[in-house]
């Protein structure tokens, strides 16, 4: 750089260099004394290119470590001392290391000083810092909003690009409302380059700030009529935003409709343009943008959509389909024709793409195709059923995301016609499957099973494949289905009894459901059993009374079965005592050893039992009888017999849980048939609201919070015969929880008429790991009654399922619960739930509070007392 | 939109990071770990998407280089694979066949050719030409700058 440098003068000290050499012109001198000084002042830092090679040189960890660790102690002590000099490169090097995962937040300042200065090179630098370095929770936000104000109005248009694309990428609420003033003024600016960018920072602020609106609405309008794709692109993408953020800005855009219409058309009509062409097609990013508009703006307007209809439909034949681009383009016009209301030809024309598609090697292509297939499959079954030969084949995929889409696909595709053939494939796919799929994929099969099985001893025999294939992942709800449709096949009982013997005497290891099902049909029907027609297609044949008391002895000892199916065994052998004639005397030795279990469950079953052999075995017979037919409460009169396309939605899976619980405690009640109860569920049927399942557990848990016994004995002792199916579901408590929640429904219609209210401040009961609980407080005053609100907020990046929340209060108060919006915690979603807390004697309230849920599927349990109530709710 | 772009190595390095969410440092290391393990480990015949807790990410791998996006549901994947292609070839043309060693070396050079693509998560230019010319521009100013800062060191100025 300095040609005219002489290395050995560099040596010398300026005060050592007192001699006059006319070889030197002053330049160079004056050169030599600034170097000496800046040497003396401080050395050189390292360049970036160096530090990046030294860290890459370590061969540890360690030594990575200890490089990077030196160099930012080094950075530090330049930030000290102020150097401004050197403060570009040092950043830079900062953030090499903070692209390494080492703590860098020390820049932060550093970075806007760099913005601040006039040199181009320390503002590229530091903006780029600032987009790495801060976020929008940093407080060092407003000395950033005034720098980004300065630039902004900048004569260089690159300071003022660098500005709205680091506004663009950590827009803070505060930021965006600051500056959101000179955004508009920048929308209108002569310049494209600072256009584009200006209307991506007004997307990005109405998007942060959706009230801004407005201000842009003028200005926005105008992008339409450019010629520039930057130009164009970004208007587009910020109308659509504006469009999707409030429905009066919708239809004041409706009518832009043909423009964008105009823009497609001359886009897919003009020749060859080098500068926006990707492989054939042009402009392929700023087509699907168009389209994408399109969709939100046709979507239920019919005048919209016929006016697209057309451009649609070109867009579907014109496009060459041998490349990626062309496929993008494709399936974003599918998305739309399917969305809008478009005509019928259409419609047809994209599900052919998407069966086109399917057919794709490439598997990017195919993985698409299943996902819109599958949003559409309820629109248009019929052209969706086309494909399923296809749809079954991608279920072998090696890519799991295309074998989720595929299984949900399949079974959407499910009717009374394909059944056989479909459920074949189903259960094969389940047989192999990973885990993650089984549990979903078993209940699916269920569903469909129930909904169009051409008869009894196929679902029967369907049933029983899913048990077997999937093990231990099988949910309750099969387990209860299961049983209550063995109960009212009649016909079947002594044929499924041995086939569910000859499975289970095959493998009861890892098989949970599959043997509690098992032992509660062979104890019911042990005496079909040994009469069972053999099936000798099979080699199947009836077992003798020994064989089945040996098998239910290696059941009962075998340390891999649960407590649960250890209880299901006891009562079906009890039950055989019935029903087997010679081998009583076994079947009493083994329940009386149980008398003496360590596991106080198995003793307690074990002592009740045997009293069933000795003082009250004149009890036995009556008490063992077989359960009549349990009767499916559940509407099942909507069988399916023939592929009625309207009708053929399937059920989600969403719907699942719900018809679970209705199904479970519906046969608990038959179970234990009182008619009272019936009659509380009957009441609760005809109220609107669904039954949670998560209140089903509240009392319970709440009596556990306060300290209180456990209640599950009461349902125990009135009906000896199912206390293994009582206790087995786990839900001992469902007759009083579900009385409990009809006086909620009542209650709640009470409440909400009392217009006296006076509002409490809002207080935060629990913000921990992402969860964020608040309540609201109404005070009701004629009653003492506080009413809680309480919302809970997700702040996580993930779902939360499965969501339970449990009060407590102390003795002296009342707590009512009401019924939980929902159990699952979408990212920013919140659940609200009401609580009533009465308080008689105005103590100061006190409250723990207990929560669960799955994040990820990892269980997540936590505990907290909350007393921090105000003082003054009483008065 | 896209909530962030990430480039790492196949051997598990992070090369480029842009988020255009903010995220606690923490969390961003969280999901950058977590992301690059699933996407080393998936094969290569596998397709390019994945579900993401409520994202959908795509990815894909260009020599020993892997660039993954993740967006929204209501986003287009397939528009996302040409927008990674459309940076690649970018780099392709500034470096003049980029490798990995481009862009350790010159890893700011990389954020501003990405941020004269995208802005807040959405393509602002589509024309190849356009970016180019605008990061040129801005690296003559660079160069303009050091040149006038040499001279007044020396005095020339």
């Amino acid at each position: 750089m300095y040609p005219y440098y002489e290395s050995d003068w560099s040596v010398l000290p300026p005060e050592a260099n007192r001699r006059f050499n006319p070889a030197f012109n002053m330049a160079t001198i004056k050169q030599v004394v600034n170097e000496a000084i800046e040497r003396v002042r401080m050395p050189t830092p390292m360049r970036l290119r160096d530090l990046i090679r030294q860290i890459r040189a370590a061969r540890t960890a360690a030594e990575e470590r200890s490089v990077v660790n030196k160099e930012c102690a080094y950075i530090r002590s330049t930030f000290r001392e102020e150097d401004s000099v050197w403060r570009c490169r040092n950043i830079a090097k900062l953030l090499y290391i903070h692209m390494l995962g080492y703590p860098a937040h020390f820049g932060q300042l550093e970075c806007l000083k760099l913005i601040a200065s006039t040199r181009f090179t320390d503002k590229r630098i530091g903006y780029l810092g600032a987009m790495l370095l801060l976020d929008e929770r940093q407080d060092v936000h407003l000395l950033i909003t005034n720098c980004l104000k300065t630039d902004l109005n900048s004569n260089t248009q690159f300071v003022v690009g660098l500005a709205l694309c680091t506004l663009g990428a950590i827009a803070s609420p505060e930021m965006a409302r600051d500056l959101a003033g000179e955004i508009e003024r920048l929308m209108k600016s002569p310049n494209a380059y600072i256009r584009k960018k200006a209307a991506l920072c007004a997307f990005r602020i109405i998007k942060r700030v959706p009230d801004l609106m407005e201000i842009f609405l003028p200005a926005t309008r105008s992008l339409l009529s450019e010629k520039n794709h930057g130009v164009l692109i970004t208007g587009v993408t910020l109308i659509t935003e504006m469009c999707e953020n409030s429905p009066d800005t919708l239809n004041h855009f409706k009518k832009i409709v043909p423009n964008l219409v105009r823009i497609l058309k001359n886009l897919i009509l003009a020749g060859y343009s080098p500068e926006h062409d990707v492989s054939g097609v042009s402009d392929p990013f700023l087509q699907v943008k168009i389209l994408k508009l399109l969709r939100v703006l046709g979507i239920n307007d019919v005048d919209a959509s016929e006016a697209m209809n057309d451009i649609l439909a070109q867009v579907a034949t014109n496009t060459e389909t041998s490349k990626n681009v062309g496929n993008t383009i494709l399936y974003e016009t599918v998305l739309s024709i399917m969305d809008i209301k478009s005509e019928g030809g259409l419609r047809v024309l994209a599900v052919n793409i998407l069966g086109r598609f399917l057919l794709n090697n490439d598997k990017n292509i195919r993985y698409v195709a299943l996902n819109t297939l599958l949003r559409t499959v309820h629109v248009d079954t019929s052209a969706v059923q086309r494909h399923r030969t296809t749809i079954l084949e991608c279920l072998k995929d090696p890519d799991v995301s295309i074998r989720r889409r595929a299984m949900e696909l399949s079974f959407a595709l499910v009717n009374s016609q394909n059944i056989r053939t479909m459920m074949k494939e189903l259960l094969a796919f389940l047989e192999k499957t990973d885990a993650e799929f089984k549990a979903q994929c078993s209940s699916s099969i269920v569903l469909s099973a129930e909904r169009y099985s051409p008869n009894k001893r196929w679902h029967l025999d369907t049933l029983l494949k899913v048990l077997v294939a999937a093990g231990n992942y099988v949910r309750d709800d099969v387990i209860s289905s299961t049983i209550q449709l063995i109960s009212e096949s009649i016909s079947q009982q002594g044929y499924v009894t041995l086939q569910l013997f000859k499975a289970l005497s095959e493998d009861h290891q890892n098989r949970q459901p599959l043997t509690q099902v098992a032992v509660w049909s062979i104890g019911e029907f042990g005496d079909l059993l040994l009469q069972a027609t053999p099936d000798e297609e099979n080699g199947v044949f009836p077992p003798t009374e020994e064989q089945v008391i040996e098998l239910y002895q290696k059941l009962l000892w075998s340390p891999q079965n649960s407590v649960t199916t250890k209880q299901y065994t006891l009562m079906s052998l009890t039950k055989l005592s019935t029903r087997f004639n010679s081998t009583n005397n076994k079947i009493q030795q083994i329940i009386s050893s149980f008398c003496s279990s360590l596991h106080v469950e198995l003793q307690q079953r074990g002592v009740e039992y045997s009293q069933l052999f000795g003082k009250y075995s004149h009890l036995r017979p009556p008490l063992l009888e077989r359960m009549p037919p349990m009767e499916l409460t559940r509407s099942q009169s909507d069988h399916h017999t023939n592929g009625d396309i309207s009708d053929s939605e399937p059920r989600s899976v969403e719907d699942s849980p719900q018809h679970t619980v209705n199904s479970e405690s519906n046969a608990l009640l038959d179970l234990l048939g009182g008619a009272d109860s019936i009659a509380d569920l009957d009441i609760i049927k005809t109220s609107s609201q669904p039954i949670q399942p998560i209140s089903n557990s509240n009392n319970q848990d709440l009596l556990d919070l306060l300290g209180l016994g456990p209640i599950s004995s009461t349902p125990m002792t009135d009906m000896g015969g199912n206390m293994g199916l009582i206790m087995e579901n786990n839900n001992s408590d469902v007759l009083i929880s579900s009385s409990n929640q009809n006086s909620n429904f009542l209650s709640g219609d009470l409440f909400s008429n009392i217009s006296n209210e006076r509002n409490v401040p809002t207080l935060t009961a629990y913000n921990r790991d992402g969860l964020k609980i608040v309540f609201s407080l109404i005070r009701i005053p004629e009653n003492n009654t506080l009413s809680i609100n309480v919302t809970t907020t997700n702040c996580t990046l993930s779902t939360m399922t499965d969501y339970i929340f449990q009060v407590a209060v102390p003795r002296t108060f009342q707590l009512q619960m009401l019924s939980p919006s929902g159990t699952v915690l979408a990212p920013n979603a919140n659940v609200t739930q009401d609580l009533r807390v009465t308080n008689p004697n105005k103590n100061p309230l006190k409250m723990k509070v207990r929560l669960s849920y799955l994040i990820d599927g990892n269980p997540v349990q936590d505990q907290v007392e909350v007393n921090n109530f105000p003082a003054d709710i009483w008065d | 939109m896209m909530q962030f772009m990430l480039l790492f190595s196949r051997q598990g390095k992070l090369r480029l990071q842009k988020w255009y969410v903010a995220h606690p440092d923490k969390l961003k290391k969280k999901i950058t770990r977590e992301l690059i393990t699933t996407i080393l480990a998936r094969k290569p015949k596998m397709c390019s998407f994945l579900e993401w807790r409520d994202l959908k990410i795509v990815y894909k791998r260009y020599a020993s280089l892997y660039f993954c996006c993740a967006i929204e549901q209501c986003d287009n994947e397939l528009l996302t694979l040409e927008i990674i292609h459309r940076y690649v070839e970018l780099l392709d043309k500034y470096f003049g066949s980029v490798c990995e060693l481009d862009i350790i070396f010159n890893f700011e050079k990389a954020y501003f050719i990405l941020d004269e693509l995208m802005l807040g998560g959405e393509v602002q230019e589509t024309s190849k030409k356009n970016v180019l010319k605008a990061i040129a521009a801005q690296d003559l100013l660079q160069e303009d700058e050091a040149v006038e800062g040499a001279l007044r060191d020396i005095g020339l100025l």
